[in-house]
């Protein structure tokens, strides 16, 4: 690191903004003050595992992902409890059955989740990236069974130099198939959403799989080993596009780990002062450079916020572990925001607008997943208005109209379905079949004629109402809103 | 895009967004370059096998590839899978339709609405052209979707209509064409207040013994209601065969329905034919029945 660079830390460390006292009409990198940090892109990053609290709230937020080995084998009511049933057009998850019709929830929920994802960014950075990111989580597995097996960073830098002998590979075969089973499970159980898990695994036994489920298994399964055991830190780096987008969600209030520049510079080995001579003023970094050795990505935090930088915290556990040796303070490296830095104080998280916005949208979001999930009924009614013609003259006066009604049972029980049509005064109605008999998943329909006396109409349209009930199960009524067409008023 | 390239000497073209997202200018790899090269080969040979010269030859024909395959071929091998499969399917359904009369196939739910579902293109072929393509009528033709009916809505007499045709019959100016201008004003707004329910009034008193004196009654009925359906509107209801326009109600009545003096029609008489599609459809005995299914259902059948 050059002086340059320190000053100017310095400098933006005492302004309101890093941003107030730029010329930001050229928006070249340079002009606005963008250092290029490097990032690593000579060959494998070997991070030092090291405990702490950071450490273990990863283990904690990685563990989550352990549902989706476990998913596909819970039950409920004799079939699979969460199943995508593609084939059928049928989402099963647990009690719920959600047909293509409700599909419009699923837009809901994928709102709820970016904004979430927004939401949390703004308020302390990667947290997706740090620590729930299946990449990030994988890739952590990954490695720690690569140092189960072959040992701490420096052994493994040494093996990596060697030449191909018996003896490497007696090490690095066991790490690539237990890699590689890892990533078999992942796909396996990733494709156990879709089809029956039990099903999947006595059909690979007798080698019956379709086509699609053995290239998706092989595909993502090698996909999985080739990211999460080869590529790591350059897919965050180099490929993912959350990684730049959530760069963007910052700003001046976002707390993210930062290494506090004014305490710990200038940084320099501790050295005991000569007689007769001063000691050497240095700050409380004493260049261990123990930070860089634990990260992932292999930046170095102490150049500043770069989008290296997936905020996992575990630079903070390394320095922390070091200050309390040498008995500082803890926190040289901390979340904090530049903000903070500055001298600002934080507002409150909720007065900041960025996060009133966001929360705003995923309340949206979340309301309608409510509404929609409480409100939604295992029976679904369509009722298609006649065009041609869309009335008739009967021979008494009345004026009859006509409608194709189509009902779909989207629960599992057989359903009974009434149709009662109700409107003006005088209003008759027939059907082909007063009861429809529809079998779960399945669609019934008859034709429905309504008649309405002339002199009971108010004009060209007037509102009716169709109601109906499923009469093996009463609470289950849907109403249908629609037009009764007839003449103009002469 | 930065002004700035700090990778001077890597080759890159010198397109940096992000800080460090750059373009590079490498050649494309091997492999692709073989299957781009393939690619030309492969065209040639498929010149030749299928047919993709754009010229006839002096036959008119088209110039065939060496696989002598086409598209339109093709497409109909595909549609005879499908045609054999539907006909085996309901290969079952369409002997009950033949064996059955119009008035059990109504009964059986599942057949009648199969017999519907499959007459949707008859209609549209055969008789929306007059009917109309829902059955809502034409000026001059009868509306099939009404509950009003000249020959009868009982399925029976519905296929009988079809199969044999009808032709309606109004002599003009009264059975014995024996009423005057000032006859046939009269019984128009008489057959006007039938229609409205006051036919009783005295205002069309006049109007009343007209219906009389022309012999209306012969086939209208005493009352304005036809005794039995045979072609004759009923007068007492709201549907009118032709028009509720009373000029229009005169003109019908001066010039009659179907009226011809050697042969040709009479000017000004209302033509109204409905053919016999006993000859017209293909495999006419089960459609008809289809076929007056579909208009039992329309919205008036009884």
């Amino acid at each position: 690191m050059t002086t340059e660079n320190q000053s100017t830390h310095q400098e933006a460390s005492h302004t309101a903004s890093v941003l107030d006292e730029m010329d930001t009409s050229n928006k070249n990198l340079q002009n606005i003050g963008v250092e290029l940090l490097p990032v690593h892109t000579g060959g494998t990053v070997h991070a030092k595992r090291i405990g702490g609290k950071f450490r273990t709230f990863k283990w904690w937020a990685a563990s989550f992902w352990i549902i989706l080995f476990v998913g596909p084998y819970l039950r409920w009511d004799g079939h699979q409890a969460i199943l995508f049933d593609l084939p059928n057009r049928q989402f099963h998850v647990f009690s719920m059955t959600i047909l293509p019709q409700d599909i419009w929830i699923l837009a809901m929920i994928l709102l709820f989740f970016a904004l979430l994802l927004a939401a949390s960014t703004a308020i302390a950075g990667r947290l997706w990236c740090g620590y729930f990111c299946f990449h990030t989580v994988w890739t952590d597995v990954f490695t720690w069974i690569e140092e189960k097996i072959e040992g701490q960073p420096n052994k493994r830098m040494k093996l990596d130099e060697q030449p191909m002998s018996f003896s490497k590979l007696k090490v690095k075969v066991p790490k690539h198939i237990i890699w590689l089973i890892i990533g078999f499970a992942t796909s396996f159980s990733f494709v156990a959403y879709f089809v029956d898990a039990f099903d999947l695994w006595s059909r690979l036994f007798s080698f019956e799989w379709g086509a699609t489920e053995t290239t998706i298994i092989l595909v993502l399964g090698l996909a999985t080993y080739f990211f999460a055991g080869i590529l790591r830190e350059q897919v965050c780096i180099g490929f993912c596009p959350y990684a730049r987008i959530q760069g963007a969600m910052y700003d001046t209030e976002t707390v993210v780990p930062t290494y506090d520049n004014e305490r710990g510079e200038p940084r320099g080995r501790m050295k005991r002062a000569k007689p007769g001579e001063e000691a050497p003023k240095l700050g409380d970094c004493i260049d261990c450079n123990l930070c860089v050795a634990v990260c992932p990505t292999g930046v170095d935090i102490r150049l500043g916020q770069q989008f290296g930088c997936i905020t996992c915290g575990l630079c903070i556990d390394a320095c922390d572990s070091v200050m309390e040796k040498i008995k500082k303070p803890k926190g040289l490296i901390r979340y904090a925001s530049l903000s903070e830095f500055a001298g600002k104080e934080l507002p409150a998280i909720w007065k900041r607008p960025r996060v009133i916005v966001y929360s705003g949208i995923m309340a949206f979001a979340a309301g309608m997943i409510l509404w929609g999930l409480a409100t939604m009924s295992p029976m679904d009614v369509k009722a298609l208005h006649e065009r041609a013609p869309v009335f008739v003259q009967m021979s008494n006066g009345n004026i009859q109209n006509k409608w194709v009604m189509k009902v779909v049972n989207k629960g599992n029980m057989p359903m009974a379905a009434k149709i009662t049509v109700e409107g003006p005064e005088g209003l008759e109605y027939n059907l082909d079949r007063h009861i429809l008999d529809i079998a779960p998943g399945n669609l019934g329909s008859t034709t429905l004629f309504v008649r309405i006396p002339r002199k009971q109409l108010e004009g060209a349209s007037t509102p009716i109402l169709i109601r109906v009930v499923d009469e093996n199960n009463p609470q289950v009524v849907e109403t249908y809103e629609t037009v009764f067409i007839g003449p103009e008023k002469r | 895009m930065a002004l700035h390239n700090p990778w001077p000497d890597e080759g890159n073209t010198g397109h940096i967004w992000d800080e460090d997202l750059r373009e590079l200018d490498n050649p494309p790899p091997l492999w692709w370059m073989l299957s781009f090269y393939a690619g030309f080969i492969m065209i040639v040979f498929y010149a030749l096998y299928y047919p993709v010269i754009p010229l006839t030859d002096g036959t008119g024909e088209h110039t065939k590839g060496m696989a002598g395959w086409t598209q339109v071929e093709e497409y109909k091998d595909d549609y005879k899978v499908l045609k054999d499969w539907r006909k085996a399917k309901f290969a079952d359904k369409e002997e009950k339709l033949a064996s059955m009369s119009v008035d059990e196939i109504l009964k059986d739910e599942d057949l009648k609405s199969y017999a519907v579902a499959t007459s949707k293109m008859l209609f549209g072929d055969y008789c929306a052209a007059c009917h109309g393509a829902g059955g809502q009528g034409n000026p001059n033709f009868p509306v099939l979707a009404d509950d009003d009916w000249l020959w009868g809505g009982k399925a029976a007499q519905i296929q009988a209509s079809i199969t044999n045709g009808r032709i309606g019959n109004m002599p003009a100016r009264g059975m014995m064409g024996n009423l005057t201008d000032e006859d046939i004003s009269n019984v128009a707004d008489y057959v006007i207040a039938l229609s409205e329910g006051k036919g009783n009034d005295a205002s069309v008193a006049a109007g009343k013994a007209v219906y009389t004196k022309g012999m209306c009654l012969a086939c209208h009925g005493p009352a304005g209601k036809p005794l039995a359906p045979a072609g004759a509107a009923n007068l007492t209801d709201q549907v009118w065969r032709f028009s509720s326009n009373r000029d229009e109600i005169i003109n019908v009545i001066t010039n009659g329905v179907n009226v011809k003096k050697n042969g040709v029609y009479v000017a000004g008489t209302k033509q109204a034919v409905m053919p016999s599609f006993k000859e017209r459809l293909p495999n006419a005995d089960v459609n008809i029945k289809r076929l007056a299914v579909y208009v039992h259902s329309l919205g008036g059948g009884q």
